[in-house]
């Protein structure tokens, strides 16, 4: 029996790990969907009560959002690049797809405070109305994610940078990966219904 | 008892990566995807509305399927898909949320004016 056990041990590799860690992450980011679920309910119910404010088609501009999707976007492609040469062991690109990814990340972030700021000045802050505070309350917490995974970027880059490709750490950068995606994923709702739809006047 | 086989469950998970080709497959069609989307609602004036909204919508879910599929990997997974039975799950709770909020909160809209508010917060001692 002790044979047997120890067969077993030596027999499970090192995937077995990540597939568990994959797993345990991959149920973390069906919660948070949840989470991502009743901010879009509040933002559905409460997006005609403008109180005398402005509607989504007069605030919203679109050329500006897709330029933030499309940022947000290639960050998610050249992460899932960093995450295939993670796999072949290529140091220097992880490193290369990683940092593009990042400042992409970063890119994208500065265009949503710089709008949220202008709409702030413009005296269209979520104090404004019941649609502008679920409107910042759902885009916000989305751009908390972003920040939340910028920080995870950049201490992973300067570990990878530090000690090299281990196997921790591609494990660590496989679960940063499919964070990110799933950021990529819940903007494309947020482009549709709050943007596309907004302006279209649902 | 030496023929037994390992008792733990070893899965094979090297199909579940992508590839250059997935990758790049998958952001090219959620580039033409989210294009096709905007492009749709700029032009909203001289298209049908209803077209413009059907086929937003159908662009954002299949945009939601591509990127699960291509980034995300879901599907691939060997045969005790636990991946996939959890989405199923996470899809069911999300639909109930969304969809139960909007029809109760619309239907108590719709049976409450403001006046019948009014009235109603004015009998039990407040009101605006």
């Amino acid at each position: 029996m002790s044979d047997t056990a120890e067969a077993v041990i030596t027999f499970v590799p090192d995937t077995d790990k990540e597939s568990k860690a994959i797993f345990g992450f991959w149920i973390y980011i069906m919660t948070d969907c949840v989470l991502f679920a009743s901010l879009f309910a509040t933002y559905a119910v409460l997006r005609n009560n403008t109180f005398g404010g402005p509607d989504g088609a007069q605030i919203f501009n679109l050329p500006y959002v897709l330029a933030e999707t499309i940022v947000l976007l290639t960050s998610s492609f050249t992460c899932g690049l960093g995450i295939l040469s993670a796999r072949r062991r290529h140091k220097n690109k992880v490193l290369m797809w990683f940092s593009i990814s990042f400042f992409l990340g970063l890119t994208f972030l500065a265009l949503e405070l710089s709008d949220f700021r202008h709409l702030a000045a413009m005296g269209d802050s979520w104090r404004r109305s019941g649609f502008l505070s679920a409107f910042f309350t759902l885009v916000g917490t989305h751009g908390a994610h972003i920040t939340v995974g910028l920080f995870w970027m950049a201490t992973m880059l300067f570990r990878i940078w530090q000690v090299g490709l281990t196997k921790a750490n591609v494990r660590r950068l496989t679960l940063l990966s499919i964070f990110w995606h799933f950021l990529d994923l819940i903007w494309i709702f947020i482009f549709t219904i709050v943007y596309l739809f907004g302006v279209m006047q649902v | 008892m030496s023929k037994e086989k390992p008792v733990a469950v070893v899965s094979k998970h090297s199909t579940e990566y992508g590839t250059l080709r997935t990758y790049f497959t998958g952001y090219i069609l959620s580039i033409i995807l989210t294009l096709g989307a905007y492009l749709l609602v700029v032009n909203r004036h001289t298209i049908e509305r209803s077209v413009v909204l059907i086929l937003i919508v159908a662009f954002a879910l299949i945009q939601f399927l591509v990127q699960l599929y291509y980034f995300l990997h879901l599907g691939k997974e060997t045969k005790p898909r636990w991946k996939l039975f959890v989405f199923g799950f996470m899809v069911s709770v999300v639909l109930i949320l969304v969809f139960g909020s909007i029809w109760i909160m619309n239907h108590l809209n719709t049976r409450m004016t403001p006046a019948q508010v009014n009235t109603y917060l004015s009998n039990q001692g407040g009101g605006f």
